[in-house]
């Protein structure tokens, strides 16, 4: 990942910003231009939302073969989880066993390293989950 | 000392849920890690996972700090972050976490070293901007992920967490009425620029680095207050090890019940910068209103800074915000054995 696009993206991945349409109320992460369901209304239209952090587990999974950058990780667990907005988001879910994940759990956004450019490059933080305490 | 009233609106502390124990440690390395670890006064320590460093540990506390004090970003006008283990030797972790709390751009940062008594350099930092009026609310924290060579003593206490506090002027819950300082040209314990792992004197990091900054500046705060140590309901000192915050504070006229809630050392290693943040922290998540709180960090190289805190009021109500006392998250534990600790800590590198 180039560092213009990275930086371009910190508010995004740290604070989880996306977007709320302003005819229909729906939320969007990531951040979209359009509101797909009102079209040209929503042009505009569109205004930045911080998402709460906070949602449940939808879906979940044990990775074994990982993406470069989680190798250190393997095996590790990634979820779909329902934002209290109501949108998705991907992330994997950290602080918790792959036999205590459930269905419905809740759980909230946490920052930690996702990466790096290389042992004397930037470091990439963002999002992961965490049942909530 | 200052023209505003200076306090504490919202502090969280954030450890790792991983732990080694000592025994764990000394069968890697032919030792008597149980022996050690009873000698250190350590009977486990706090492992980072792979994913976590300074920026993301400071930033959970930070958040966490944030909501019980009912703040957002923009409420703060400067972030301060002490620690020896920052993830880049040039580019400030205060950045990333003012990112990460939406308190950029309108606030000044900047990133503390002092061993481990960086986290109350932040401390005070924040007490003279917002006593003077430059700022309202300043976010002091201590956070560390230290290491310690493989096979050397510090392997077995030195380990990671940090707290932050929101330093400022109205709503608080607790009073910073008194900090003083002592400072010296002390050679117990260093880090070369490039070297991954720190050294240190040896027994030269007992008597005349710890005990006589420690007891030294406890005793100058404690003359000029004119105060005695059982004025006190808690006492926090810097906790390398289990043994030597025991030994300074027999020796200073502190019983084992004044400072027993701010030990954490005994089960989570030494936090280096955070270890006397987060025995704050578990102070004032029991402190009833009006408790007088005597609190002494110490830093190799070597200096304390010590702090006179009473708790206010306020103290009882952010017990209701739904953030985790320190307790609730180091309760929170998984151990792992030294080849899952070795690989956590990049002492062991994949192929490939
Ligand atoms: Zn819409």
């Amino acid at each position: 990942m180039s560092i213009p696009r990275f930086w371009r993206e910190i508010r995004q991945r740290y604070k989880g910003i996306g977007t709320e349409c302003g005819v229909c109320n729906r939320v969007y992460f990531p951040p979209r231009e359009v509101c797909p369901d009102c079209g040209r209304d929503s042009l505009g239209d569109m205004k930045e939302r911080e998402i709460s952090g906070k949602g449940k587990v939808l879906t979940f999974t044990e990775v074994h073969e990982p993406m470069p950058d989680f190798e250190i990780l393997s095996p590790y667990i990634m979820a779909i989880v329902e934002m209290d907005e109501g949108v998705r988001m991907t992330g994997q879910l950290v602080g918790v066993e792959f036999d205590e994940v459930k269905n419905g759990m809740e759980v909230e956004a946490v920052l930690r390293k996702l990466g790096e450019e290389s042992p004397s490059g930037i470091i990439y933080y963002g999002y992961k989950f965490r049942p909530c305490r | 000392m200052k023209e505003k009233k200076v306090g504490i609106r919202g502090y969280a502390g954030y450890v790792p849920r991983y732990r080694i124990k000592p025994e764990e440690i000394g069968a890697v390395w032919g030792k008597d890690g149980k022996m050690m670890g009873a000698a250190l006064g350590v009977k486990s320590k706090s492992v980072p996972s792979p994913d976590e460093d300074v920026v993301t540990i400071s930033t959970e506390a930070a958040r966490w700090a944030m909501i019980r004090a009912g703040l957002t970003g923009d409420n703060i006008g400067a972030i301060y972050v002490g620690s020896e283990s920052h993830p880049y030797a040039v580019k400030p972790t205060s950045t990333m976490v003012g990112a990460a709390i939406g308190a950029t751009p309108d606030m000044t940062a900047a990133d503390y070293e002092f061993a481990c008594k960086a986290g109350t350099a932040a401390f005070q930092t924040c007490m003279g901007l917002v006593g003077s009026g430059m700022i309202e609310n300043g976010l002091a924290i201590g956070s560390d992920t230290s290491q310690g060579a493989p096979g050397d003593a510090l392997e077995y206490s030195a380990s990671a967490g940090g707290a932050a506090f929101i330093i400022g002027s109205d709503d608080l819950l607790a009073e910073i009425l008194y900090t003083t300082s002592i400072t010296t040209d002390t050679p117990d314990f260093w880090r070369r620029e490039g070297q991954a792992y720190p050294s240190h004197g040896g027994r030269f990091t007992g008597q005349p680095a710890y005990f006589k900054h420690i007891m030294g500046c406890t005793g100058k705060m404690l003359d000029e207050l004119d105060m005695e140590p059982s004025d006190f309901q808690h006492a926090v000192f810097h906790q390398p090890n289990g043994k030597f915050p025991m030994k300074a504070a027999k020796k200073l006229g502190f019983t084992k019940e004044q400072i027993s809630t701010g030990l954490l050392v005994t089960r989570i290693g030494n936090t280096y910068s955070g270890a006397v943040p987060l025995g704050l922290a578990a102070v004032l998540d029991v402190a009833e209103p009006g408790d007088d709180i005597l609190v002494t960090s110490y830093g190799s190289g070597a200096g304390s800074d010590g702090f006179y805190i009473k708790a206010t009021d306020g103290i009882t109500q952010v017990r209701e915000s739904g953030v985790p006392t320190i307790e609730e998250v180091i309760k929170d534990v998984k151990y792992l054995s030294y080849a899952q600790y070795a690989k956590f800590r990049g002492k062991i590198k994949r192929g490939g």
